[in-house]
């Protein structure tokens, strides 16, 4: 424990705002690189070069993208209630930016004045702060596809609000090992716990609890998997159909800055957060005056910052990435994986890491150790057995399957008889009248 | 079926959403590290043309600057699209000249007959696609825009093998 001097009046003010300005500018300017990097990756996916006009390499896209939209004409739909219609871009972006507030982005900075901490607000109630605000989220997006008058934007706001309440369930109960663990729900505690109690990022002992919550924050995301609030084929741009210039943005802006919030929150919980291998940097502010662990320096808050925005970056790069390999999945498809299959298997997972946890205590097994020593082992253990039973049940036409094997199963006749040669199946699928 | 399209058998049984969406993510990964890339960056690089390329008319001119057409009236008349106006002249010597030779573009279906049927090879479609106007009455191109025009004509046949044999 170092006792340091604590952060106090005018210095504490300004140190603040000045975390606020910085974070919401990088958030910000981020959000502008993560449109231009979306259409450069996929524009690489599909053999192309991507917006390469403005600036070098088209870095100043998103400038001439910003420009283009405040400059263009604002509609109002006729019929639509025009309250709603201007509250809901609010609604979307004001939860989605408000909630990258609790992560912690790095190890302590000391300064003159103090050690700052690298989060803006470590609230005691952390994720729950943020699960709490994705929800208000949804608002956003039920508003604008009501308020539009718009059937396209309707269904989409529908589609929406039914994704994302189904999906917040798989998204918490997903996040319940974690917290048994780590038996906190403060962030900075949770990044503590990996690096200085566990010894192990949580993506290893909880593997299965990392997985659902990618699927599940790909749903919260709206990401493509799951975009059906959007669905560009079918409902033309779903619920923001109707809007255009800066409020389009703004859930365009909404959206990535999910997404950034997302993988920040994904880094935090299952990769250690700003934590890099080695224990030079384990460290947490215990109290305003008090740091437990290792002596604050700016090289390592420079450092794990950095490891932070890789990490963040990696799961950008998967949500772009994803995107554009993965078709949409279809709308009973959704609510099947998230009620059938994501929300059974994260409550089966709690009681199988819950009694893990229990036998080991029992034992009188420490937490901790070298790489996490055997109690983190025999979690890992526990969950790659887990994690493969999950993927082989999951897996091979059980819960999840592509089209064409229910197109056979289909085509099964009246008497249970399978059309047998797959070959001739494939070759001349027989109508099912000829059969009956 | 079209050339070039591959028939994929579709697994009727053993089919998995993961094994199937990792290995589509390990072909777009490869996709997009591939600096091969498809696109032409079309105002700074310019497609080759095929040298049978039909594209707006080239008159050709004598090295006085004469146009080389004797307004036979082969053109107006094969022309399918009745693009082709043409109103003949002859001077004292007896030679005859086009007075009037307009060519409406957007009548044109570029087929190419008024070059082939030319027995003095004066008219030409030439290869050229920039031909972009503001007013639709600058499609009509008249003598002096055919003569000005300065791309390259189109080979319409193996100028070794006119018969094509």
């Amino acid at each position: 424990m170092h006792e340091v001097k604590p952060l106090t009046g005018l210095a504490w003010l300004i140190i603040t705002h000045i975390k606020i300005l910085g974070v919401f500018t990088t958030v910000m300017i981020t959000v502008a690189m993560l449109t231009l990097l979306e259409r450069k990756l996929s524009a690489w996916i599909q053999d192309r070069y991507g917006p390469n006009r403005v600036g070098p390499s088209g870095l100043l896209q998103p400038i001439a993208d910003g420009l283009k939209n405040i400059m263009k004409e604002e509609t109002f739909p006729s019929a639509s209630s025009a309250f709603f219609f201007f509250l809901a871009p609010a609604l979307a972006i004001i939860p989605s930016l408000v909630t990258i507030a609790v992560i912690p982005l790095a190890a302590p900075l000391p300064t003159r004045w103090g050690v700052v901490p690298m989060v803006l607000a470590d609230i005691p109630i952390g994720i729950l702060f943020i699960l709490a605000l994705t929800s208000l989220g949804v608002y956003g997006i039920v508003m604008a596809g009501w308020a539009s008058n718009n059937k396209y934007a309707f269904l989409g706001g529908l589609r929406a609000s039914a994704q994302m309440v189904s999906y917040e369930v798989a998204l918490g109960m997903s996040l319940i090992p974690v917290f048994m663990i780590a038996g906190n729900v403060t962030l900075t505690q949770i990044v503590w716990s990996q690096q200085g109690v566990m010894h192990l990022w949580f993506a290893l002992p909880l593997g299965l609890s990392f997985l659902l919550f990618v699927i599940a924050a790909f749903a919260e995301c709206n990401r493509l998997p799951f975009d059906l609030a959007e669905a560009e084929s079918e409902l033309i741009t779903g619920y923001h159909t109707e809007y255009s210039s800066m409020k389009f943005s703004m859930f365009f802006i909404a959206e990535y800055s999910n997404m950034l919030t997302a993988s920040a929150l994904m880094a935090t919980l299952f990769l250690g957060g700003w934590d890099i291998p080695g224990s030079f940097d384990n460290m947490r502010m215990v109290a305003p005056n008090l740091i437990e662990g290792a002596q604050p320096a700016v090289w390592k808050t420079l450092l794990t910052l950095g490891a932070f925005a890789l990490k963040t970056f990696l799961f950008i790069a998967l949500f772009m990435w994803v995107r554009w390999t993965v078709p949409r999945f279809r709308y009973d498809q959704v609510m099947h994986l998230g009620w059938k299959v994501m929300l059974p298997t994260a409550l089966a997972y709690i009681m199988v890491t819950g009694t893990t946890i229990l036998v080991l205590d029992q034992m009188g097994v420490r937490m901790g150790g070298f790489l996490g020593g055997a109690y983190g082992w025999t979690l890992v253990i526990v969950n790659a057995v887990c994690t493969f039973i999950f993927v082989r049940l999951l897996d091979n036409d059980r819960i999840m399957s592509g089209s064409s094997p229910r197109i056979y199963r289909s085509m099964q006749t009246p008497a249970g008889v399978r059309i047998e040669s797959r070959t001739a199946a494939n070759k001349e699928p027989q109508p099912r009248h000829q059969e009956a | 079926m079209a050339i070039g399209v591959k028939t994929v058998r579709r697994p009727d049984s053993n089919t998995s959403y993961l094994r199937a969406s990792l290995s589509g993510m390990m072909i777009t990964l490869k996709h997009m590290v591939n600096p091969k890339k498809v696109t032409l960056e079309y105002p700074d690089e310019k497609p080759e043309l095929s040298p049978r390329w039909r594209g707006t008319h080239v008159m050709a001119t004598h090295d006085d600057g004469r146009p080389k057409c004797v307004a036979c009236g082969l053109c107006p008349t094969i022309c399918p699209a009745n693009c082709i106006r043409l109103v003949p002249g002859e001077d004292d010597q007896g030679n005859r000249y086009p007075i009037v030779y307009e060519i409406d573009e957007f009548r044109c279906i570029f087929c190419g007959m008024c070059q082939e049927v030319c027995p003095v090879e004066a008219i030409h479609v030439g290869q050229d696609y920039e031909n972009a106007e503001y007013t639709r009455e600058r499609f009509i191109y008249d003598l002096d825009r055919l003569m000005a025009q300065d791309h390259p004509v189109s080979t319409l046949w193996d100028p070794e093998d006119v018969l094509g044999q």
